[in-house]
């Protein structure tokens, strides 16, 4: 309490500061951010700490955890060690899901701006594309377009990022439609400034925040979206990756179904630590919004 | 009614721009792909000389210019007709009836089982808010809204197939047995239990936390202050006052979720070996199946879009402050 009272004193706290703190209350969203900051640093450390190629023959296939030192998480069917599969498929899944997220929400605030400011036929018609997204499940939109492009990392994000923009896009819409009859953009428009300068300086900073919220989001089903894909062995095989890992253990599931089961906890867990932050996210951004 | 009629049609009426736009969409795919329907064929009978190639292309109007293309797809798509499976060696369509009913099954039974579970549960956690019995109802619907299905769906085979043995681990039925009757079904139902459970998990975790949040909003509001001054209490206010109220949300998050949950199955059909619309989607994307692909798009297209309006029904049908309009 007495901590909050000093606050007071204090002259203004920077933005940031103040979105910490709001952050740093919600005690499941710090463990969020610690969970994420692991997995961050698996990926910058991958290298560091299992270098090398972490689809090359490492030992006796089928190690079981904790027997060999250099294969603290055992080996798989075909000797690669496991634990550097899942260092460098940290790297794969948050590259993944931040392209793809970036990708996706670009996409969606440009629709929702465009469809929310101008209204009218340009609505209609950015709604219906909108619709029409939305009926369509999006991952068998992605099955498809990884049909058509092949499944090169690069194409299973953009992949990615093209079937999940749509959610992005509502919102930014309904943020438009509200904002764009507000004050500060009638006066704006007064003095003469653009549409183009309206929409990205004046109205988007103030639509944003719901939108970052909702990026945790998109950027926890990139992640599932990409491990299922790898999963059924429509990924990059290039590179390690968690789903991968477990298509391929699924083979040895009987006998050895740790090959399984450490990527499996390695999802669940970045995907856990995506929806902690995003509440935590919500509390610093809206603040005001009833939980 | 005529107004529920009426209602009906527009929304039908409102249906059709989009599956327009998705049907150009598919078509405008298809000509994106690399090769041709020719092609396809062509490579799969070994190769075949110039003049036969230029014969087939003719025979299947591809040497026309592309907005005859377009439009003989569309009128044929408009009919059902999806063209030529070269992989199932028959219509797309046939390939498709003789599957969905798999899928219908699958995507049913998760979803109920995600509905009423869920709804029970939300509704427990928000009676007993903060309580022991919410933190541990809570935690689960965290973790099972981060479960991939697939991690999901193999643990339930190592558990209840490989070591305890109750539960077939794939198909959907027990080919040498030759059930008929109740024994018919029964066996298909043991072969859901497992791909049911996997797919319905991460809903029953969404609305297990929507139904707490709503129930809780709902318990604040003045009318329910109204009903225990009233005398209203316990099971009749929950149920009758709140539950109907508190469900709105978790209806429209179930009709938005149809779509997402038609692309979970292709993930669990492939695990379960089931023969359903799914796994056809995977093994179409492995043989480039690309007719029975876009097939495959248009009909969970049409049943997304009918889901939708029915769902739209049962909203207005719940609460009496909605206008069909």
């Amino acid at each position: 309490m007495s901590a909050t009272d000093l606050d007071l004193t204090r002259p203004a706290a920077s933005r940031a500061a103040v979105m910490w703190r709001r952050f740093r209350r919600n005690r499941a969203a710090v463990l969020g951010l610690v969970i994420f900051a692991a997995v961050a640093l698996a990926a910058l450390l991958a290298g560091v700490i299992t270098p090398g190629d972490p689809l090359r023959l490492a030992g006796q296939p089928l190690t079981p955890p904790l027997t060999v030192a250099a294969s603290p998480f055992g080996t798989d069917q075909l000797g690669r060690d496991i634990l550097a599969g899942i260092l460098h498929g940290a790297r794969i899944s948050l590259l993944i899901g931040v392209v793809a997220t970036v990708i996706s929400i670009a996409i969606g605030i440009l629709i929702g701006a465009v469809a929310g400011y101008f209204g009218g036929w340009i609505d209609d018609v950015l709604m219906r594309i909108t619709e029409a997204f939305q009926t369509i499940p999006s991952f068998v939109l992605l099955l498809t377009l990884v049909a058509i492009f092949g499944s090169s990392l690069t194409s299973i994000v953009i992949g990615i990022g093209v079937v999940s923009w749509t959610a992005p896009a509502r919102m930014v819409r309904a943020e438009f439609m509200t904002l764009r009859q507000r004050e500060f953009v009638d006066a704006a428009r007064n003095l003469g400034v653009g549409n183009a300068s309206i929409i990205f300086r004046e109205i988007l900073p103030n639509a944003l925040p719901p939108v970052i919220v909702f990026a945790s989001v998109v950027m926890a089903t990139s992640i599932l979206m990409e491990s299922a894909l790898a999963f059924l062995g429509l990924g990059d095989a290039n590179f390690a990756s968690w789903g991968n890992m477990i298509g391929q253990g699924r083979a040895v599931l009987r006998e050895a179904a740790f090959c399984t089961v450490i990527p499996g906890v390695a999802i669940l867990l970045t995907v856990l630590s995506f929806s902690l932050m995003g509440e935590g996210l919500n509390d610093a951004l809206n603040p005001r919004q009833k939980k | 009614m005529p107004s529920i009629l009426v209602y009906l049609l527009r929304r039908i009426l409102q249906a059709v721009p989009v599956i327009l736009l998705i049907m150009v969409g598919s078509f405008l795919l298809i000509q994106l792909a690399p090769g041709d329907a020719v092609d396809a064929l062509v490579g799969d009978m070994g190769g075949a000389d110039a003049a036969f190639v230029e014969r087939m292309r003719q025979e299947y109007g591809l040497d026309q210019s592309v907005l005859v293309q377009l439009w003989r797809y569309l009128v044929k798509l408009a009919q059902f007709d999806f063209g030529w499976s070269y992989v199932y060696e028959q219509p797309v369509a046939t390939v498709l009836m003789s599957r969905l009913w798999v899928t219908m099954l699958l995507m049913v039974g998760a979803l109920s089982a995600a509905f009423v579970i869920g709804v029970a549960l939300g509704t427990l956690a928000a009676r007993r808010a903060y309580s022991l019995t919410d933190n541990v109802i809570s935690t689960l619907g965290l973790i099972f809204y981060a479960m991939p299905s697939f991690l999901l769906a193999l643990l339930m085979i190592l558990v209840f197939s490989v070591k305890l043995g109750w539960l077939p681990v794939s198909g959907i039925k027990d080919i040498g047995a030759f059930h008929t009757g109740w024994r018919l079904w029964v066996d298909i139902a043991r072969h859901l239990v497992m791909p049911v459970a996997a797919l319905s998990l991460i809903y029953m975790a969404f609305y297990m936390r929507l139904m707490r949040t709503s129930v809780l909003e709902v318990m604040d509001l003045d009318f329910v202050r109204t009903a225990k001054a009233k005398g209203a209490g316990g099971r009749r206010l929950m149920f009758h006052h709140v539950m109907r109220n508190a469900l709105m949300p978790v209806i429209t998050l179930l009709g938005l979720q149809i779509s997402t949950v038609l692309g979970g199955s292709v993930v669990i059909e492939t695990i379960f070996a089931l023969p359903g619309v799914g796994q056809l989607a995977y093994t179409s994307v492995i043989k480039r199946d690309l007719n029975t692909l876009m097939g495959i798009i248009f009909l969970a297209s049409i049943i997304v879009l009918v889901v939708n309006i029915v769902t739209d029904m049962i909203y207005a049908w719940l609460d009496p402050r909605i206008e069909l309009q």
